[in-house]
């Protein structure tokens, strides 16, 4: 404070404190701004194409015209059509989480918890090329590689599960069916997964993992009791953002399966795979007419309300948990006064903030009063 | 219950770096010890080697021995998740688990043993670990209410509870007190008078009279500079430690006269 401070080189001596925004601040502001303006544009654009250029197929009659013949033959209406397709990009999309999403986190959790830190480098280097991928590289694999590969486990199903609906049916001869496609849907979902959770994995308060294992809890106790509650919320998003890669998968899915427009829950069979919207679209809009294209578009707009639902779910349940804990904050009469309760709160901070830095802050604390189960 | 414990020439490194050496100490049980010194004097560190939390940190090892009435937790084959149900540790920092509720934080520690108790067992279990821990009152109507939701002296309550709760031989407790306000403090004081009775309670503390109001034994330990090893300096009956130091490093601490 009581330093001597050399009077700046043409300044008077008083040093000059008005003055307006730097034009570097503007410049950038403006920018920012403006880049922002243009998401919304683009994002409002792309909607208002797919209403327009839908319309006339949802409109139309199917029944007469161009789209009573070729792909669109044989539906009464827009609906009819797009309905399964819509329950086919689900359908494939669960069926592809459910078998990369529990790798995907296993993955995560090997590498925050259980690799030696070498291993857990070059591990996480390895998924995050597994990201790099171009998905047609990916299609070209599961036809060379997954198809006849998961023959005989097909086969083993059917004869031993057949009685579960989704196993039934007569096996495909090529293995083009929506397990196949499944798997490779599931392999590529891991990465998003995997980064995202292994980062919170990895954020785990050291503390609560202490508590566990000074309880004489074992590593994979210590990762129920500690890891799994804090990062919850954060495995949710984590697997809804792989649900969003998942449902806009085109390439792969129209290389390996042989699709059907049917409400189908088969997944060994030749002629029941269930067709995704992306892939539909991909395979038959270049040798369309006007009319069907147009059909096609409004399938397009259909899987455009679906990811927008998904992510909307991803955020309510990311903003639930920070709801909650902004109610019982300023429920709480005065907040914490002693150094221990605001360390925890400190340390518990979730690790959604690093993913949400909007500040939908979610302490553990606040997450919905229903308590993570103890199983033996 | 409470069991004895014995240290033989223990060296504690991180990697390469000798933090503590060659401590031996004799650790008799139904009483309290509190261990004094300097910040980064290896307290903390030999604390953790008495239940293998040290190994927690990777590269951490010891050499030397630790036996709890005659088993040593260094032998080979020993399992460190099992020495650490024997020998429970209370941290600087309350840690119940947040989301959990406070039952189940009492609870934690016995459902890892894969014991099924039955509903009437874990409630008595739970009432009897919250009071023990001088916490029961406090929180008997909302048993459901989460961890996070208490005060930072119940959640240290909480903690001990829940240590407590799997009835180890021995509490090891880290500057429990540290984080807390002065009432607080007070509470867990009394508490570990009263669980004296039935553990061998070791605590860090960096509070001179709490030594004196908690402990029987004083173990003052000393650190020549930094990068220099910690070493166990004088270990006596708490006034005696206080009143009558042997060495004049333990008497330039206790004096003030110095870190
Ligand atoms: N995790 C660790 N990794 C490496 N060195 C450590 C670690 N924890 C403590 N140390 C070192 O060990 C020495 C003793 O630390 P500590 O046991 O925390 O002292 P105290 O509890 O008496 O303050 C210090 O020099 C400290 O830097
Ligand atoms: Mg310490």
């Amino acid at each position: 404070m009581t330093q001597y401070v050399a009077p700046r080189p043409g300044s008077s001596g008083a040093r000059r404190l008005v003055g307006g925004p730097r034009p570097s601040d503007r410049i950038f502001r403006g920018l920012s701004y403006g880049s922002a303006a243009l998401i919304m544009v683009i994002l409002a654009g792309v909607a208002v194409f797919l209403i327009i250029k839908a319309a006339p197929a949802i409109a139309a009659s199917w029944s007469t015209g161009d789209l009573a013949s070729g792909t669109t033959a044989g539906y009464a209406n827009f609906w009819a059509y797009s309905g399964p397709l819509i329950w086919g990009t689900l359908w494939m999309s669960f069926i592809g989480l459910l078998i990369g999403a529990p790798v995907a986190v296993g993955i995560a959790l090997f590498i925050s918890h259980y690799a030696p830190r070498s291993l857990a480098g070059i591990l996480g280097y390895l998924v995050d090329l597994l990201a790099a991928v171009p998905s047609i590289i990916f299609g070209l694999w599961g036809i060379a590689v997954i198809r006849p590969y998961l023959l005989p486990f097909s086969h083993f199903l059917t004869e031993y599960l057949g009685w579960f609906p989704p196993f039934g049916g007569q096996v495909s001869t090529t293995g083009s069916t929506v397990l196949a496609g499944a798997v490779v849907l599931g392999v590529m979902v891991l990465p998003i997964i995997t980064s995202i959770t292994r980062e919170i994995f990895l954020q785990t308060p050291r503390l609560h993992e202490e508590a566990a294992l000074a309880l004489g809890a074992t590593k994979w106790e210590t990762v129920r009791l500690a890891v799994f509650p804090y990062a919850r919320s954060g495995m949710v998003s984590a697997i809804l953002l792989g649900l969003g890669r998942a449902l806009g998968e085109t390439m792969a899915i129209a290389l390996i399966i042989s699709p059907s427009i049917v409400f189908s829950v088969a997944l060994l069979t030749e002629n029941q795979n269930s067709q995704t919207i992306a892939a539909n679209i991909a395979v038959n809009f270049p040798e369309s007419n006007d009319l069907p294209r147009a059909g096609l578009i409004g399938t397009g707009l259909m899987l455009f309300v679906i990811s927008f639902a998904v992510n909307f779910a991803a955020r309510w349940i990311v903003g639930r948990t920070g709801g909650s804990a902004k109610e019982r904050r300023s429920r709480k009469i005065a907040p914490p006064s002693d150094a221990a309760s605001i360390l925890t709160l400190d340390v518990a901070a979730s690790p959604l903030e690093a993913l949400e830095p909007r500040g939908s802050s979610a302490h553990p604390e606040g997450q919905e009063p229903s308590i993570p189960e103890l199983r033996d | 219950m409470s069991k004895r414990i014995e240290v033989n020439d223990l060296n504690v490194y991180y990697d390469k770096f000798l933090a503590v050496e060659g401590v031996s100490i004799e650790i008799e049980p139904r009483s309290v010890t509190a261990f004094i010194g300097p910040s980064g004097c290896g307290k903390s560190t030999f604390l953790r080697t008495l239940n293998r939390m040290h190994e927690v940190i990777p590269g951490a090892h010891v050499t030397g021995h630790v036996f709890i009435d005659g088993d040593d937790l260094y032998a080979p084959g020993v399992d460190p998740v099992l020495v650490r149900r024997e020998v429970g540790m209370v941290f600087q920092r309350a840690n119940p688990f947040p989301t959990m509720s406070v039952r189940d934080n009492v609870l934690a520690g016995v459902k890892l043993n894969n014991v099924r108790l039955p509903k009437r067992d874990a409630d008595d279990l739970v009432e009897k670990s919250l009071v023990n821990a001088n916490l029961w009152n406090e929180v008997k109507d909302r048993l459901g209410a989460p961890g996070s939701s208490l005060s930072g002296g119940q959640q240290q309550r909480l903690c001990i509870a829940r240590a407590i709760a799997v009835q180890p031989d021995v509490l090891l407790m880290d500057e429990p007190c540290s984080a807390l306000d002065p009432i607080s403090t007070l509470a867990i004081e009394d508490l570990i008078h009263e669980l004296k009775s039935e553990y061998t309670i070791v605590i860090v503390t960096h509070n001179m009279q709490q030594a004196t109001r908690v402990s029987d034994k004083t173990a003052f330990f000393n650190i020549a500079g930094t990068g220099k090893p910690g070493h166990l300096i004088e270990f006596d009956d708490t006034t005696t430690i206080f009143s009558n130091p042997k060495v004049k490093a333990t008497e330039d601490y206790v004096s003030g006269r110095f870190g």
